[in-house]
């Protein structure tokens, strides 16, 4: 890396450079007889961003557009096809099996599903303690104990023995979920990546989730990739907002820079459709004609430009790079 | 070590567990029936041969052969004035021995053979599955006899051979819900924590297909208390031990039929058909408990 | 008025008792209005809405209530006439409807079914409306002959929506008609109900647990909470002034873009157990609010001005601005 590149790195946690995680498609039996082609599902298809130290990063987007999978892919949950992950300035896709355990340890995720992300037969305090058993981390019962208690306060789950042989059938939706988030803390993590962890909850419980995960970044540093479809939730929690659109990021930029001063115009219609509780006179919307494409057939081209409403010729042949057009704020668009 | 305080805590909690299965289990007539009847057997063969040497229920008369039943003998007598009631009693003790020991082996290949086979998938799914296969499609029974006959009329053997010829099924069903189960997220979790594949395979798919573990167990007892019947009453079974199908293969080539005893026919074939019977009652109920959705609402 | 249903109550039998899933329920529904059923996970709004067209479970009852639509009064009414209203007066599309099309038979096939079944047509009548009412829903019209998994997820809602309005009921109820759609797609269709219901002067009742929805499709909004209508009136009054402690603390959870970003507080606590609720305001446990007298008297509606009621013992002490 060149002296300008470990500038950065210093502050920065994790960088990825032309990621692309690339699937075959199931194809009809026939289909696979007499075709030579396989069908390609191109997932991610050459994402570059950085997160910093501490930074709540958001991938919005819609379904296809490929956020979860660039999520679980630098966690190395799912395996990338191409392109360059870098975390704390090492080489992820060529860790050595020892350097992988350690790496998992540094790098958690929390599911959206906080009924299906439980063994519904662990305990909770099993749960929470799975992590410090298997990396044997723990080297007396005592001290194992002392830190699921902590991971479990520090996740807001303020009677800790009482809970310890409980099942997850017995808590609440939003209960389940601190206990992922314990369980992902107890590792004393420096990243987490959060994927839609509170769109399965009762909105009157979203607000504490959030609130705990915010406040988990400022006493602990720890850093988030953050992943939703909701945009007025990724503007309340994460500090950059990055939207991606069938495999890549058309638009990536500070909370507010993206959502008051859009820039592309995928962006620009998703939050026009935002709702705004008091305005309840309509405000502009700008609906984008059907609906996002099967990542199988990617359009030529700019590939939103078979719904986008300031479609020109160019569009359809050149593929538009991803640049900075403002100062941190970054777009794929020709006509920007 | 756990603290004690922790040891009381578990222990209550499997209380806890015991308590709310049991109050599930209860409310299905069928289980309560099948676990009676199982019990009445299981304290027979636990007690019985104990009982029938203590006191003097089994003294052959070698002038009464063939007795239908008088005060005596309470199920009559056999072509060598043995007492049937005491060989009953007697025959239970083996017969239940190798129903469990052959469903031991064979859940412990079965499972063991589905969950790795469901777990890793690709090659090491494709090769276990076809010998699944082979094991499924022969037919038990020629295969039993002859794995038998080779192997010689010992108890040891026919556990072996019941234990063997029965495993492929359970595979197959277990290494289904492996499958169902290798999705769902907090197997990924585990991964992400960084567990290793074994640990994976204990800790998270085996527990969570125990209960179908369990409820096919008892389905299988039965086939294999049946198994052994059948192989003993064909005459593979190990002449020297007193069982049910021994009794029957006895009673069959005695000419027991033509004699007209049903003394020594009826008995030990009712008590097969009652035993098979409990298990699968058993099973049914345990489904039920263990399935929610199969539970019939107020 | 279209739809009147006055103090609804429903409740389950369960082995330990009684789940009082809905009480006191009491709604209107005016011709070409569209009113919204807001609550949370248990809240029982689709109990309500199912109690309206007794399509509920065996273990469920009406216990008491009188429902009326278009003047005539259905509460009492059997099983065949029951029939006769459901769909042709009152129709529905399910939570997950999108999941509820056959997938063997065609898209097309499946409304034609309906149309045979429920106004009696023949198979060429039927398949004409059909493809009229594809063109409503802004689907291809080709597309009759496709199997339901050709379609997206948006796109086989816009057949369940083809279905329910296929034999022109009155009264449409959507329950959850927009979750777990896409965004984008969400305000498709959230467009489509609108502009259906403003064509045919549909009467829309739109389940759901999401705020935003609300507040941009509904004339009048009610507020569910544990079984019970704790607020209700029109929309724009109940979001700039909301009464009820609870409603006061969804609209704050709602984010804002044009204004301040911050995280609001949470409700401690959990939705309360039906089968044995907290005695007097249902509410109280959780309410940061809160007096004696809430756990033991069970507040009565109070209105607020035209049109806006709450439900809180607060509210004769407080002084709206």
């Amino acid at each position: 890396m060149s002296n300008r590149d470990q500038v950065i790195s210093k502050n920065e946690l994790l960088r990825v450079e032309g990621l692309e995680v690339h699937f075959a498609a199931r194809t009809g039996f026939l289909a696979a007889l007499l075709s030579r082609e396989k069908a390609l599902v191109r997932a991610v298809d050459g994402v570059d961003f950085s997160l910093g130290k501490g930074e709540i990063l958001c991938l919005a987007g819609e379904s296809g557009s490929g956020k979860t999978t660039t999520g679980k892919a630098v966690l190395r949950l799912i395996e990338p096809t191409g392109g360059k992950i870098w975390f704390k300035g090492e080489d992820l896709l060529s860790l050595t099996r020892q350097k992988l355990r350690l790496f998992r340890q540094d790098a958690q995720i929390i599911f959206q599903d906080p009924y299906e992300s439980l063994n519904p037969r662990q305990t909770v305090f099993a749960t929470v303690a799975e992590p410090l058993e298997v990396n044997r981390i723990c080297n007396s019962n005592a001290e194992k104990e002392e830190r699921v208690i902590e991971a479990l306060c520090d996740a807001g789950l303020n009677n800790p023995r009482e809970l310890f042989l409980r099942y997850p059938h017995e808590l609440s939706g939003g209960q389940r979920q601190r206990l992922a988030i314990a369980g992902a803390l107890v590792l004393k993590p420096d990243f987490i990546m959060a994927d839609e962890p509170v769109s399965m909850l009762d909105l009157s419980i979203r607000a504490g989730i959030l609130k705990l995960m915010v406040d988990l970044r400022d006493l602990k540093g720890i850093s988030y990739l953050f992943i939703t479809h909701d945009l007025s939730l990724a503007w309340l929690v994460s500090d950059r907002i990055a939207v991606m659109y069938l495999g890549k990021i058309v638009e990536l930029g500070s909370a507010d820079a993206v959502i008051r001063q859009p820039l592309h115009p995928y962006t620009r219609a998703l939050v026009s459709v935002i709702p705004v509780p008091k305005s309840i006179s309509r405000r502009d919307k700008k609906l984008l004609k059907g609906e996002t494409p099967d990542p199988v057939n990617i359009p030529v081209g700019c590939r939103f430009h078979p719904r986008c409403p300031q479609v020109k010729p160019r569009c359809r042949e050149e593929e538009p790079c991803f640049r900075e057009i403002l100062p941190g704020h970054f777009g794929a668009c020709h006509y920007l | 070590m756990i603290t004690s305080e922790q040891k009381k805590d578990l222990f209550a909690l499997w209380k806890k567990n015991l308590v709310s299965f049991w109050g599930i289990y209860s409310q299905n007539k069928m289980g309560l029936i099948g676990l009676v009847i199982l019990i009445i057997f299981t304290l027979m063969a636990l007690f019985g041969p104990l009982l029938v040497e203590i006191t003097t229920m089994a003294v052959d008369d070698v002038t009464q052969v063939l007795h239908p039943p008088t005060g005596n003998f309470w199920l009559g007598t056999d072509d060598l004035g043995k007492d049937i009631f005491a060989g009953v009693i007697i025959g239970s003790r083996v017969s239940l021995l190798v129903g469990v020991a052959a469903t031991a082996i064979s859940m412990i290949i079965g499972t063991v053979i589905g969950i790795v086979s469901g777990f890793y998938g690709k090659t090491i799914d494709a090769l276990l599955m076809r010998i699944t296969d082979v094991f499924l499609v022969i037919p038990w029974l020629p295969l039993m006899l002859v794995m038998a006959a080779l192997l010689g009329p010992s108890l040891a053997n026919i556990i072996f051979v019941i234990g063997i010829t029965s495993w492929a099924g359970t595979a197959r069903i277990i290494r289904s819900q492996t499958l169902s189960i290798k999705e769902r997220p907090y197997v990924e979790r585990a991964r992400a924590i960084g567990s290793g594949d074994t640990h994976i395979m204990f800790y998270h798919i085996l527990p969570n297909v125990f209960p179908l573990i369990f409820a096919n167990t008892v389905l299988v007892a039965a086939i294999a208390i049946l198994s052994e019947t059948t192989l003993s009453f064909l005459g593979m079974g190990d002449p020297t031990r007193v069982t049910w199908g021994m009794m029957l293969h006895f009673a069959f080539s005695m000419g027991a039929v033509s004699f007209g005893a049903w003394w020594w026919l009826l008995p030990p074939g009712i008590c097969v058909v009652l035993v098979v019977l409990s298990f699968t009652f058993i099973g049914y109920a345990l489904d039920e408990v263990l399935n929610p959705k199969l539970r019939r609402r107020d | 008025m279209l739809l009147e249903v006055e103090n609804m109550t429903t409740y389950y039998k369960l082995k330990d008792g009684f789940v009082r899933a809905c009480e006191n329920i009491s709604l209107s529904l005016k011709q070409g209005e569209a009113l919204g059923l807001v609550g949370e996970s248990a809240s029982g709004k689709t109990t309500a809405a199912l109690s309206l067209i007794k399509l509920l479970p065996e273990n469920a009852k009406v216990m008491s209530g009188k429902i009326s639509i278009a003047g005539r009064d259905i509460s009492q009414a059997m099983e065949a006439e029951l029939r006769r209203i459901r769909w042709k007066e009152i129709a529905i599309i399910f939570q997950g409807a999108m999941n509820a099309l056959n997938p063997v038979r065609r898209v097309g096939d499946q409304i034609v079914e309906v149309l045979r079944i429920h106004e009696k047509m023949t198979d060429k009548a039927a398949l004409l409306r059909t493809i009229d009412l594809f063109e409503q829903v802004e689907i291809d019209p080709s597309r009759v002959r496709d199997y339901p998994h050709e379609f997206s997820g948006g796109m086989r809602q816009r057949v369940m929506i083809a279905m329910a309005i296929a034999c022109n009921p009155k009264v449409v109820i959507g329950d959850e008609p927009t979750t777990a759609l896409d965004v984008m797609v969400q305000a498709q269709v959230l467009q489509l109900l609108e502009k259906l219901r403003s064509k045919r002067r549909m009467g829309m009742i739109l389940i759901t647990h999401d705020l935003s929805v609300v507040g941009e499709t509904c004339d009048r909004v009610a507020v569910m909470y544990a079984g019970q209508i704790i607020e209700s009136g029109p929309t724009e009054r109940v979001f700039e002034n909301p009464a009820h402690p609870y409603t006061r603390a969804l609209i704050a959870a709602f984010p804002n873009i044009e204004g301040e970003r911050y995280l609001a507080q949470s409700i401690p606590g959990n939705p309360p157990n039906l089968l044995n609720p907290p005695s007097g305001c249902r509410f109280h446990e959780r309410c940061s609010e809160s007096m004696k007298l809430c756990s033991c008297q069970e507040p009565l509606p109070v209105k607020l001005d035209s049109g806006h009621f709450a439900s809180c013992h607060l509210l004769g002490r407080r002084v709206l601005s």
